[in-house]
C-alpha cells in the first residue's frame, strides 16, 4: 500500500474526489516548485504531479513543453531535485508523485531511479511513454517497493486492453479525457465516460480523468463519475506568467477554486 | 524483380549470433536482440498494434507486392543502376569503387522506395491523411511524392534550421500540394520534427498515418522501413552476381537514422564474408554537441519510442548534435543498428564534416556526379577502404541521394572554411 492507496481509501470512504495539481518541476527553480506544492498542500489538494522535464515529450503540449525548456535552461537535474525533496515531502499532508519519461528512467537504471525517487518522498510514478507491453520490468521494481506505477488509459485504447493495463496498474487509473496532447481545450472532455463506466466493470481501482482540463465547469459537467481530476497546463500556464508574490497567489486561488468545485461534487 | 519472396520474413531456427538469427529480427514485439521494442504513448499503441496487422497482410496479399513492384519500375525507375566510378577509383588507387544509384530514383534518394509502400499501408487501413517528419527534406519530398501520386492529403514537419539550408525541396514539396510546417521548437532540426508530428499523430491518429522516414521510432516501424529499403540490397546482391560474378568485399553506407544502409546491409547480414561499413557524421569533432554520430560516442537509451543508442547526457536529456548534413543530423539511430553493432556484424565509423565536403567536390569532378552531402560520408569512409585494398577487390557505396539540394549549401560552407583557414 503507498500513500496514494490510502489516499483514495479515505476518499472513496468520504465519498469524496480528489483534486491533483501538476507543476513542472523546475520552472523557473525548484525552490519556487516547492513554494507552489506547498501551498498546493494547505490549501487541501489531495495529491500533486510533479513533472519531470524532458528534452523531447511527445504527449505533452506546447505549454507543458515550453515548461520543460525552461527548467532546462535554467539547469535542471534530477539528483538535484531528489536531494532537495524529503525537506519539502517531510511537512506535506498531501502525497506526490513523478510524472516523466521512461528515457530518464531507463538512463538513471530502473531500480535506481525507484529506490531513490521513493527515499525521497514520492510515493508513486506517471510513465506516460511506457506502455503496458514495455512496462513488465519496471512494473515489477515498483510493486517490490511499495512504489506506485500509474498507468494511462485513452480513448483509443480497446476495452480488452484497458483490462489488462488496469491489472497492471497501482495507484490510481490515469484515464486520459482526450485523443491527443496536453493542453487546455473548451469543452469538457466528457465523450470518455461512456468508457470510464465501462471500465469499472472490471476493476475497483480509482479512475482520475487529465488531458484538457483546466476550469470548475469541465469538473461541474464531468460530475462525481471519475475519482478524481488532473489539471496540468492552465496550472504551468500561470507559473509561466508568475513574477510577482500577487501571481504566485493567483495560482492559489485558481487552485481553490479548482478545489472547491472537485468538494463540492 | 520480384519482391514478394524477400518481403516475406522467413521463418528460421534460431541460434544465438549465427546469421540466420541475425536476419528473422525483430521478435514479435520488435525487438533487436535487445534494442527496439514500443516506448510510446498509450494514444498511439492501437494505431502501431493496427498498423502491424495491416503491414502483415500487406505483404502476404500478392496484389499488394504487385502494386508495388509496378510502382517501383514505373514510377521510381528502379532497379537502380551499379555503376563503377572509375576515375574516382582510379584517385584512390586500391580496390574498384562501385555505386549503388539510388542517387537515379525518381525524387532523387532512396526514400521513395518507403513512402510508396506506406502510403500503399494507408489506403489499406483507410485513412484518409499522411504526415511525415523530415530533415534533409528528402523523406518529405518522397513523402509528398507519393501523397499526391494517391491523391492524399500530405502535412511535413520540419525544422526551421533544415527549412533555410534545404530550400529547393521545401520548394519541390509545396509544388507538389504538401504542407510544410516548419518546426520551431529545440534545436529546430529532425528530432524537432519528429518530436511534432508525433504530436500531431497523437490527435489525429483515427483518420491519420504517419510515415516515418528512417529505421526508428516504435515497433513496427523500423521492421517496415527496413523491409521495403531492402529492394537497395537485394538488387545490389543480383547486379553484383550478373557483373562481378560474385558479392562486393565491402558495402558501405551512411548511417543517420539509418534507412539507406538498413535497406542495403538487411539482405547481406547473412552473407557474412562481405564486409558492412556504417558510416556516421563526425561533425566538427568528437566532443559532445559537435558531432551526430550515436553509434559511435552514444550510449543505449530509449529516443522516439524505441531503444537503441542514443546521444545523451546523464540525466536521460536528448545532446545537441551537429552535421552539415541535415539528414545525418539525429541524437538516435536505428534499433537494428544498434543490434548490428553490438554483434559486431557491422562495423561503425565516423566521417567529419570537412572530409565530406571535400568528397562532395571530388566525387563531382571525377565522376560528373553530384552527391548528396550524406552519402557524401559513406563516399568519403569508401575511399579510405579502398585505398587499403587490391585493384580486384570492390567497395561497393550507396549512393543513397543526389547533391543538387545540397549544392548551394556546400558552396557555403566551403567559402566559409576557406575563410576560417586564411
Amino acid at each position: 500500500m503507498s500513500t496514494v492507496d490510502d489516499l483514495f481509501k479515505k476518499l472513496r470512504a468520504d465519498d469524496k474526489r480528489a483534486f491533483m495539481p501538476f507543476v513542472t518541476a523546475g520552472d523557473p527553480d525548484v525552490a519556487t516548485t516547492f513554494k507552489i506544492i506547498e501551498q498546493f498542500d494547505t490549501i487541501g489538494c489531495h495529491l500533486c504531479e510533479v513533472g519531470i522535464p524532458y528534452s523531447d515529450p511527445i504527449a505533452d503540449g506546447p505549454t507543458i513543453q515550453a515548461s520543460f525548456v525552461r527548467a532546462l535552461d535554467a539547469g535542471f537535474k534530477l539528483d538535484s531535485l531528489l536531494d532537495q525533496l524529503p525537506a519539502l515531502t517531510a511537512n506535506l499532508t498531501m502525497p506526490i508523485v513523478s510524472m516523466m519519461s521512461y528515457s530518464i528512467i531507463f538512463r538513471k537504471g530502473l531500480e535506481q531511479f525507484v529506490s531513490a525517487a521513493k527515499a525521497a518522498g514520492f510515493a508513486g510514478a506517471i510513465v506516460p511513454d511506457c506502455p503496458l507491453e514495455s512496462a513488465a520490468e519496471l512494473s515489477a521494481i515498483c510493486r517490490d517497493h511499495d512504489f506506485s506505477l500509474i498507468q494511462l488509459i485513452t480513448p483509443t485504447t480497446p476495452l480488452e486492453r484497458a483490462r489488462k493495463i488496469a491489472a497492471n496498474t497501482t495507484g490510481f487509473i490515469y484515464f486520459v479525457s482526450v485523443t491527443g496532447i496536453t493542453g487546455e481545450r473548451s469543452d469538457a472532455p466528457s465523450q470518455a465516460l461512456d468508457q470510464i463506466g465501462q471500465l469499472r466493470e472490471y476493476t475497483d481501482l480509482p479512475i482520475c480523468l487529465g488531458f484538457g482540463i483546466s476550469s470548475a465547469q469541465h469538473i461541474q459537467a464531468i460530475g462525481s463519475a471519475v475519482d478524481g481530476f488532473i489539471v496540468g497546463s492552465a496550472i504551468v500556464k500561470r507559473v509561466a506568467k508568475a513574477k510577482s508574490p500577487e501571481d504566485f497567489d493567483g495560482i492559489s486561488k485558481f487552485a481553490e477554486s479548482i478545489l472547491s468545485a472537485v468538494n463540492n461534487l | 524483380m520480384d519482391n514478394t519472396l524477400y518481403l516475406k520474413r522467413k521463418t528460421m531456427n534460431s541460434s544465438t549470433g549465427s546469421p540466420t538469427d541475425m536476419v528473422s529480427v525483430p521478435d514479435e514485439t520488435g525487438r533487436f536482440g535487445k534494442f527496439g521494442g514500443c516506448y510510446v504513448p498509450e494514444t498511439l499503441v492501437d494505431a502501431l498494434h493496427q498498423l502491424e496487422s495491416a503491414y502483415h497482410e500487406a505483404i502476404n496479399d500478392s496484389q499488394f507486392q504487385q502494386q508495388l513492384d509496378e510502382l517501383l519500375t514505373r514510377f521510381v525507375g528502379r532497379p537502380s543502376p551499379l555503376y563503377y566510378a572509375r576515375r574516382l577509383s582510379q584517385k584512390c588507387g586500391g580496390a574498384q569503387i562501385w555505386f549503388k544509384r539510388e542517387d537515379l530514383n525518381h525524387t532523387g534518394a532512396h526514400k521513395i522506395n518507403n513512402t510508396l509502400g506506406q502510403a500503399l499501408l494507408t489506403m489499406r487501413m483507410g485513412k484518409s491523411r499522411i504526415i511525415a517528419e523530415t530533415g534533409a527534406g528528402q523523406h518529405g519530398v518522397a513523402t509528398a511524392t507519393a501523397c499526391a501520386h494517391f491523391g492524399i492529403p500530405c502535412v511535413v514537419y520540419m525544422g526551421a534550421e533544415d527549412v533555410r539550408r534545404q530550400q529547393p525541396n521545401v520548394r519541390n514539396m509545396k509544388l507538389m500540394g504538401a504542407e510544410v510546417r516548419p518546426v520551431e521548437t529545440g534545436s529546430r532540426t529532425l528530432r524537432d520534427a519528429i518530436n511534432e508530428a508525433m504530436r500531431d499523430w497523437m490527435a489525429s491518429v483515427a483518420d491519420t498515418h504517419y510515415i516515418i522516414g528512417s529505421v526508428v521510432g516504435p515497433h513496427p516501424f523500423p521492421q517496415i522501413v527496413r523491409d521495403f529499403q531492402s529492394v537497395i540490397g537485394r538488387e545490389a546482391i543480383e547486379q553484383s552476381q550478373t557483373d562481378f560474378g560474385r558479392l562486393p568485399d565491402t558495402v558501405v553506407a551512411c548511417v543517420g537514422g539509418g534507412s539507406n544502409a538498413a535497406g542495403m546491409f538487411y539482405p547481406f547480414v547473412g552473407h557474412t564474408d562481405v564486409e558492412l561499413v556504417g558510416v556516421e557524421a563526425g561533425g566538427l569533432g568528437n566532443t559532445a554537441g559537435a558531432h551526430a554520430a550515436s553509434l559511435s560516442y552514444g550510449e543505449p537509451g530509449v529516443l522516439h519510442g524505441s531503444f537503441s543508442y542514443v546521444l545523451q547526457d546523464e540525466d536521460g536529456q536528448t545532446l545537441p548534435v551537429h552535421s552539415a548534413s541535415a539528414g545525418l543530423d539525429y541524437p538516435g539511430v536505428g534499433p537494428e543498428h544498434a543490434f548490428w553493432k553490438d554483434t559486431q556484424r557491422v562495423r561503425y565509423v565516423s566521417c567529419d564534416d570537412h572530409a565530406a565536403l571535400d568528397t562532395f567536390q571530388i566525387v563531382a569532378e571525377t565522376e560528373g556526379i553530384l552527391p548528396a552531402l550524406e552519402s557524401s560520408h559513406a563516399v568519403s569512409a569508401a575511399m579510405k577502404i579502398a585505398a587499403e585494398k587490391s585493384a580486384d577487390d570492390i567497395v561497393l557505396v550507396c549512393l543513397s541521394g543526389r547533391g543538387d539540394k545540397d549544392a548551394a549549401e556546400v558552396a557555403r560552407l566551403i567559402d566559409e572554411m576557406k575563410r576560417n583557414s586564411h
